[in-house]
């Protein structure tokens, strides 16, 4: 019966894809290459086909590429219907339905969610209406941004020195106008790469000319007469006067609709299995809803089990093809997602590229280069092991480090390579402000001379 | 056919033509030592892109020359420093970094894709120069004459001047030869540096012109280089000048060469592209693939005890990666002998990987789909008048010494 239900579901099921970007296109893409041939149905708020993110905050705020012109190119014909401009509101899970805003409801017979995050505004409603008031997560988003810079602002203030945030200030600078960006931590990227990096991260703004202000807060913005923004006022009671604020405090999850739902969705995302399947609200795997995306919270064998969400370009298209594979197939092909997280940026000329989850780190080695010079490869060690590592200006090292994380090797890093500086020859603390220690416990590696024969390996723990 | 045989049928020039079968033997021990003091072969693709990203191995002329000693690479250490291929970081970043602002982007974006006119302008008169042959030698009458105008113009270096340097390229060229290396006598090892020496100060006249009154070429860049990365000295302009005016051309010659041969063995290709010129990007990505120019990189060292396939290749070790057999490794490739060029990922290891992949290869790119295209849609019926042709001793940078080509005519 099992085997007749997948060959029917394949032939004349009906799967319908909420959230129409990255990873709901590429899922599509998958679901026809690999031969589905029933009805698909793609769902999605925004107006537009599926466009890509990153350049948002590069090229496009640059005025290299268009806001209107970063669509994301079809790999594959996907011949879907394609229900665009128009929310999802509800899910029923019992009748395998959902609801949409303007009150249709489509069935389907497997469900995959990819609604993504959206940009966490500014908590003080009326503040974040005022004019110059900006968020950077979308095509509008951007476009707006774009043409408030392209006006020649006296003062750009960047609220929040994340991944963002900083790619925000680089652009400013790049185009000659004043910023100034305020961070919690003590340096910009601390919370993605520690206060070693973030240091070296500070340092490439300041010399920049950017206005960096760390350990304060921003308390409020202040609006002129007419409702545009004119200063922000910051915890240590100094005022910065700018005309363009950019909100950058991180994202929330795009998960409200599902309220109800009995999907065990929330603010940190949807919990699903390896195999991309979203768990109920009880924890128990629902065999027809599945998740891909930056929505998506999965345990990552390699990191300890834990529930990884990760907002990486790369994970969203990762998860999106197993998803898709393993919406169509028999429970014996199914794929877990096993995909190495990986996130780049580019700031100030330099490019940042991370493997691994360098917050699990509890130490850094500097194991290439050198961090005065800013272009340097840095190694996470997390009990005993590798588990992440970053470069500047160094990325084609990179897929060494992430062969090594997936064997687990050992850190202290002792082997020597070419351009080891003294000062990477011992650990120091990655200074992350609150360090999560996962518990201890047995580790897995990937092993396999080949990315195509890759398996899991289990190592008992020692007592 | 005993193990112990196998590196030196790699060098053996019996092999030269067709040295696929031997390179699927090699695989079958994927990291082959045969005798004390001699390299590590690697010949399975994930390994050699692995080993190709990986920080423990050294590309350094003085870490190869410790690893065994020979006359050649004596007599490179001395009169010219190494040029970057030669370098480890952070030498080598820095270097080819000031290479590259005058080479690429983000600095020169368009320096090469703004030559394609004037390449398909060389080829042109190329082609026109033999209106009235029916049979050509395509290495010594095409293959060989465009890349090496090509190269002369983007450096700065008169062509006229050709018949003098290629006295000096050829000698150089042969020392990447390990068989050759092997076989070297005083004579060889003392002509080979005088051919360095002689080149470099050749340059070295151009260069001095150029810092004097600069022009639009790379010579001149070099030598005006002013970046965050400072500038080269002298020194370090002509051995990188040395090593863009040999790499420049001599690969893209047996790509034209090995990409003709393979498609008039493929006729149904060469048709094809005769009139869908866009093909030629598949083809030459999947010529890179099937026949790639540099077929080996023999100049790696292992500065740390390194495991493949559970092997430990212990400090200090030589590494061979046969580049051209990981392009054939069927654990990457389906079909990995078929020339195929609608393949669907077109990778390949053609360019090397990592800090030292290619640095010409966006130009030796657009010169072999300008060359095979043009090539496609003049020749009247081409066929190949010997098969296999006639081939260099090299084994490193392996192509044929002529290619003879019958037509009917010229289009
Ligand atoms: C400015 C910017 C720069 C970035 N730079 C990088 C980078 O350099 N490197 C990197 O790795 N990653 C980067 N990212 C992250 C990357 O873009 C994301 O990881 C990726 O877009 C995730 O894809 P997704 O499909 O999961 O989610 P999204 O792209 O967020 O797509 C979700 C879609 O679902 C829609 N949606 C939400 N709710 C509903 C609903 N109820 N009904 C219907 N539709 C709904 C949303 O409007 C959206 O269109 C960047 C992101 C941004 C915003």
């Amino acid at each position: 019966m099992p085997a007749d239900h997948v060959e029917r579901l394949r032939r004349e099921g009906r799967i319908v894809i909420v959230g129409a970007s990255l990873a709901g296109l590429r899922a599509a893409e998958t679901l026809r290459a690999e031969g589905f041939a029933g009805e698909l149905t793609l769902i999605g708020d925004e107006p537009y086909e599926p466009y890509d993110r990153p350049p948002l905050s590069k090229s496009v705020l640059l005025g290299k590429a268009s806001p209107l012109h970063t669509e994301l190119p079809h790999r594959w014909e996907v011949d879907a219907k394609w229900r665009l401009g128009v929310a999802a509101a509800g899910l029923d899970l019992t009748a395998g339905r959902v609801r949409l805003a303007d009150g249709d409801e489509v069935e389907y017979d497997r469900l995959l969610i990819a609604t993504g995050v959206r940009a966490r505004p500014w908590p003080k409603e009326e503040e974040a209406r005022l004019d110059g008031v900006c968020l950077l997560r979308t095509r509008e988003d951007a476009a707006d941004l774009y043409r408030r810079l392209r006006a020649g602002p006296r003062r750009v203030f960047v609220i929040g020195a994340g991944f963002a945030g900083s790619e925000v200030a680089s652009a400013c600078r790049e185009m000659g106008i004043a910023v100034t960006v305020a961070e919690r931590a003590g340096a910009p990227l601390v919370g993605a790469l520690g206060g070693v990096i973030g240091a070296v991260a500070a340092g490439l703004q300041t010399e920049n000319g950017v206005d960096l202000r760390t350990h304060v807060t921003v308390t409020s913005l202040e609006g002129d007469p007419v409702g545009r923004v004119r200063a922000v006022h910051l915890s240590d009671e100094s005022v910065v006067e700018a005309d363009v604020v950019v909100v950058s405090l991180g994202s929330l999850r795009n998960t409200e609709w599902l309220a109800g739902s009995g999907l065990g969705a929330g603010p940190r995302g949807i919990a699903c299995d390896a195999g991309c399947r979203a768990f109920d609200f009880r924890g128990i795997v629902t065999d027809d809803v599945f998740v891909a995306g930056d929505v998506a919270r999965s345990p990552h064998a390699l990191f300890g089990y834990q529930f990884l969400s990760l907002e990486h370009w790369g994970n969203a298209v990762a998860q999106a093809e197993t998803a898709a594979h393993n919406m169509i197939c028999h429970g014996a092909e199914r794929r877990p997602h096993l995909w190495m997280p990986a996130f780049w940026s580019s700031m100030f000329g330099v490019n940042i590229k991370s493997v691994g989850v360098p917050p699990m780190g509890e130490q850094l080695m500097i194991t290439q280069g050198s961090l005065a010079e800013r272009r340097f490869v840095g190694v996470y060690g997390h009990q005993g092991r590798m588990i992440a590592a970053v470069s500047f200006d160094n990325t084609r090292w990179l897929e060494f480090y992430q062969r090594q994380i997936e064997r687990g090797a050992p850190f202290p890093v002792e082997f020597p390579t070419m351009d080891r500086r003294p000062e990477g020859l011992r650990p120091v603390a990655a200074d992350f402000p609150d360090p999560s220690l996962p518990t201890h416990g047995p580790t897995v590696t990937l092993s396999g001379y080949s990315p195509a024969d890759q398996q899991l390996v289990f190592h008992p723990a020692r007592h | 056919m005993t193990q112990a045989s196998l590196v030196r049928q790699i060098t053996d020039f019996a092999n030269r033509a067709d040295p696929y079968p031997l390179y699927e033997e090699l695989r079958r021990t994927p990291v082959l030592h045969e005798e004390e003091g001699g390299p590590y072969v690697i010949s399975s693709y994930y390994d050699i892109e692995g080993l190709l990203h990986d920080p423990r191995i050294s590309s350094d002329a003085a870490n190869l020359a410790a690893a065994g000693e020979d006359d050649i690479s004596q007599a490179e250490n001395t009169g010219l420093p190494p040029s970057f291929l030669r370098l480890d970081p952070p030498e080598h970043d820095r270097l080819r970094r000031i290479a590259n602002s005058a080479f690429g982007p983000p600095h020169r974006p368009r320096r090469v894709e703004n030559m394609r006119g004037e390449m398909a302008g060389i080829v042109t008169e190329l082609i026109d120069g033999l209106a009235d042959t029916r049979q050509i030698d395509l290495v010594d009458q095409f293959a060989y004459p465009f890349p090496v105008t090509v190269i002369c113009r983007l450096l700065g270096v008169p062509r006229d001047d050709e018949p003098r340097f290629r006295s000096w390229v050829d000698p150089l060229v042969a020392t990447l030869d390990p068989e050759t290396r092997k076989t070297a006598d005083a004579e060889f090892v003392k002509a080979a540096q005088e051919a360095r020496m002689q080149l470099g100060m050749y340059l070295a006249g151009l260069v001095e012109e150029r810092t004097k009154e600069p022009r639009d070429d790379l010579l001149s860049d070099l030598v005006h280089s002013q970046g965050p990365d400072g500038s080269m000295t002298m020194m370090e302009v002509l051995s990188t000048a040395v090593l863009l005016l040999i790499a420049g051309h001599e690969t893209t010659v047996n790509l034209i060469t090995n990409g003709m041969l393979t498609l008039l063995r493929h006729p149904d290709v060469l048709q094809r592209l005769r009139t869908e010129p866009g093909l030629s990007v598949r083809i030459v990505e999947e010529l890179l693939r099937y026949e790639p120019p540099v077929q080996i990189v023999p100049q790696r060292t292992c500065i740390a005890d390194i495991e493949v396939r559970g092997v430990t290749i212990p400090k200090g070790s030589r590494l061979w990666l046969v580049l051209a057999a990981g392009n054939r490794d069927p654990e990457r490739f389906k079909e990995p002998g078929r020339f195929d060029p609608d393949r669907e990922d077109i990778q390949h290891l053609g360019f090397g990987s990592g800090i030292h992949s290619c640095f010409g290869a966006p130009l030796a790119r657009l010169e072999t789909q300008i060359a095979l295209t043009e090539l496609a849609r003049r020749l009247e019926n081409p066929r190949l008048a010997e098969d296999p042709p006639p081939y260099r001793q090299n084994a490193v940078l392996r192509g044929p010494r002529h290619l003879n080509i019958t037509f009917d005519a010229w289009r």
